[in-house]
């Protein structure tokens, strides 16, 4: 016999239907359970998430100088650069009139922004605003403010400087990006590449990567052996030996950056043991620190933790009769590892490859202290332009376009691992 | 995992070597942190083992405490090197970085254990969403988290004062609370609570008398994880912090890029030590936790 509930028809003692009260029940522990979340929600979104967005926003933003030249470059935009060499006679004028009248601090910031586009803006415009101020003073209102201002410079004859105005009339404008890739507008406003010697981000960028590659190549040779002892030893002895992996783990990043320019410094402890050992002559000592090399090793040994967890929690729950089964069928030990525990272990290199990597290509601190010259990854020209700089724009781009790298790599993570496995210790 | 005892010639070769790589990876992982230790305690205002040190029986010339008063501040005649400055800097330092990690680790276990609360209950809307939104912080890379939040912080006023830094502090250090109390969390029986509430307890009584008692553990390696975050961190520190808002980690960097200063040792040697008494005590409280709710230990 089938008996049939129908929760609508079922009452509370309210005489409320049950089915209403449950979902006023669940939407009243909705609420509660959000009210808890709440707080950090708000201030999460407040002190991280609207800053990275500023960032974002700031990568392609022109408005500054768009506010201090309005008119000019409304004029300037109805310029038929194919008609005439040079701009008429009413960008002249706008400009003649915005540099006079124009909030001098406010300039003074357009001004960077202009040299980025074409070096020489600076100087000009404060040779020209100077004269500007003194035809103002004496209350003279010029004729052909073209000629006047050719007259106080002959630069402003010249077509290039008024072409490069082609990638700030806009205020929303991609220029950042394309010199975050080496790249610049060129006078058509056609991207091309930079020259030469201001080519440095491509390089930069492919470093990054290629570091990256190598760092999570070498976590996982010389992860995968110890995660797979220490997956099979006993627990006693496991949980001793898991100190060696958790301790580095836990010390501060810049202790452990700091004892490997101890022991790689040219006076250092390896040098000193290769001297030593005769093996080195004392005047043939290595250079290991201060250049790629010394990137590479400190940032295996200090991400080398994040491979062998992962790799170990996988590994601890392969069973170990699989091993012997694949044996017993004739499987010689190498071609059973290969065949049967090696596909195994996949989720854990995977997870544990993807975090170092990840990791890896964002690292600032270890590579500006150990990298050199030639060891620097990303990270240091975005602290660079924030700090030294000012140039804030490109440095908005280069961090984007990281995040953006690295959000991908995280979207894998999460389809492969999953964001909530992450655990700690 | 011993080796059976039919291996052959050939797997045992294999199997020892396989041992010896292994050997080498751990003495990889340590051997730096346990090299500077020695260092340390050296006479020589250089980073390095000199000759005097590696002389058996020991030499009691090539070894001091100096570097170690250079850096509690004590500048007395002995102490003083040509190279190495002796100021109350690294003193300041520690004060700072015990004042802002201290503060930051507080509100940021008190709001990550209540969010990690909220996650854990069944009834939580966009919870997926919610979670990648709040572990985010520990995601993205510290250089882009400086540069966006100085931009921001900028157009406030909030650069250059210790305010900024806790804020962002307590935004880098929350997620290692939210997991490690959601981790906690897993297992927790519902029921307490339930059975708390029906005999009349208020939700804030239920939490204190209750739930923190049970996974005070967890709360207190999340808190522990928050401090050694806000402890370590420097890139934060460079680029929001005015230049005489001193703490260990800036003062570290100082110290490598400009002074190469043996005092740069004393202060790692005594962090290693404190990341040891924290390994410990998390790795007790963990088990202690998986005891209390239950769970047996592996």
């Amino acid at each position: 016999m089938e008996v049939i509930i129908s929760t609508a028809e079922l009452l509370t003692t309210d005489g409320i239907p049950l089915k209403q009260s449950l979902k006023k029940a669940e939407r009243r522990n909705k609420i509660r359970a959000f009210f808890l979340v709440f707080p950090l929600l708000l201030f999460i979104v407040v002190t991280f998430v609207i800053p990275i967005g500023d960032m974002l926003m700031r990568s392609v933003d022109d408005s500054q100088i768009n506010t201090v030249f309005p008119n000019t470059f409304e004029e300037y935009k109805k310029w038929d650069k194919g008609e005439d060499d040079l701009p008429p006679e009413e960008v002249y004028k706008n400009l003649f009139l915005e540099l006079a009248n124009g909030d001098k601090r406010q300039i003074g910031k357009a001004l960077t922004r202009m040299n980025y586009a074409k070096s020489g803006w600076k100087s000009l415009i404060k040779k020209t605003s100077r004269e500007i101020k003194k035809i103002v003073k004496k209350g003279e209102e010029p004729v052909s403010y073209k000629d006047t201002m050719i007259e106080i410079n002959k630069f402003w004859a010249d077509p290039t400087y008024w072409y490069s105005f082609n990638q700030m009339v806009n205020e929303r404008s991609s220029i950042y990006y394309w010199n975050a890739l080496d790249r610049t507008y060129n006078e058509e406003g056609d991207v091309i590449l930079q020259d030469e010697n201001r080519r440095m981000y491509i390089k930069t960028w492919i470093r990054t990567l290629k570091v990256s590659v190598y760092v999570t190549f070498f976590c996982l040779i010389l992860g995968f052996p110890v995660a797979h002892l220490l997956a099979n030893l006993p627990l006693r002895y496991s949980n001793l030996l898991m100190i060696f992996v958790l301790l580095p783990f836990w010390t501060s990043l810049l202790v452990r950056t700091t004892a490997w320019i101890v022991m790689l410094q040219q006076n250092g402890v390896i040098n000193g043991v290769l001297v030593w050992l005769g093996i080195l002559s004392d005047d043939g000592r290595i250079q290991m620190v201060y250049n790629e090399t010394g990137t590479l090793i400190a940032m295996t040994q200090i991400l080398l933790p994040f491979m062998i967890l992962p790799l170990y929690s996988v590994m601890r729950v392969i069973p170990k009769s699989h091993m012997r089964a694949a044996q017993n069928l004739g499987a010689k030990p190498a071609m059973a590892f290969w065949r049967v525990y090696l596909p195994q272990t996949i989720p854990g290199m995977s997870a544990g490859g993807l975090l170092v990597f990840v990791l890896a290509i964002g690292y600032f601190i270890t590579p500006e202290l150990v990298g050199g010259k030639d060891g620097q990854l990303i990270g240091h020209w975005i602290a660079y332009h924030l700090k030294t700089t000012l140039n804030w724009g490109l440095c908005a781009a280069l961090g984007s376009i990281l995040l953006f790298v690295m959000l991908i790599f995280y979207w894998l993570y999460n389809k492969i691992v999953g964001i909530d496995n992450i655990k700690l210790g | 995992m011993a080796l059976p005892s039919y291996a052959s010639p050939v797997q045992r070769t294999y199997y020892y070597a396989y041992l010896f790589f292994c050997a080498v990876v751990f003495f990889f992982l340590i051997a730096p942190l346990i090299a500077i230790v020695p260092i340390s305690f050296s006479v020589s205002p250089f980073m390095v083992f000199t000759d005097g040190m590696l002389t058996w029986p020991p030499d009691p010339e090539a070894w001091s405490l100096r570097w170690y008063k250079n850096m509690i501040g004590d500048c007395s005649a002995d102490v003083v090197s040509s190279t190495v400055p002796c100021s109350k800097k690294w003193m300041v330092g520690t004060v700072n970085s015990l004042f802002i990690g201290i503060i930051a680790t507080a509100i940021a276990t008190a709001l990550g254990t209540m969010a990690a609360l909220g996650l854990s209950r069944p009834h939580m809307p966009y919870k997926a969403l919610i979670m990648s939104i709040l572990i985010s912080p520990m995601i993205v890379p510290l250089i882009i988290t400086a540069a966006g939040m100085f931009f921001f912080y900028a157009r406030i006023n909030l650069v250059y004062t210790f305010t900024g830094v806790i804020l962002a502090h307590v935004a880098l250090a929350t997620p290692f609370v939210v997991i490690t109390v959601t981790a906690t969390l897993v297992g927790f029986d519902m029921n307490m609570v339930k059975a708390a509430q029906s005999l009349g307890a208020r939700p804030i009584r239920t939490f204190f008398k209750v739930i923190m008692p049970l996974i005070l553990p967890g709360i207190i390696s999340g808190a522990l994880f928050a401090f050694i975050t806000s402890f370590d961190e420097v890139v934060i520190v460079m680029f929001m912090a005015s230049i005489d808002q001193l703490t260990i980690p800036k003062q570290m960097w100082a110290g490598i890029r400009q002074e190469i200063s043996p005092v740069i040792l004393c202060m790692a040697t005594c962090l290693v030590i404190l990341s040891i008494v924290l390994l410990t005590t998390v790795e007790l409280l963990r088990r202690r936790s998986e005891r209390l709710r239950g769970i047996k230990s592996r």
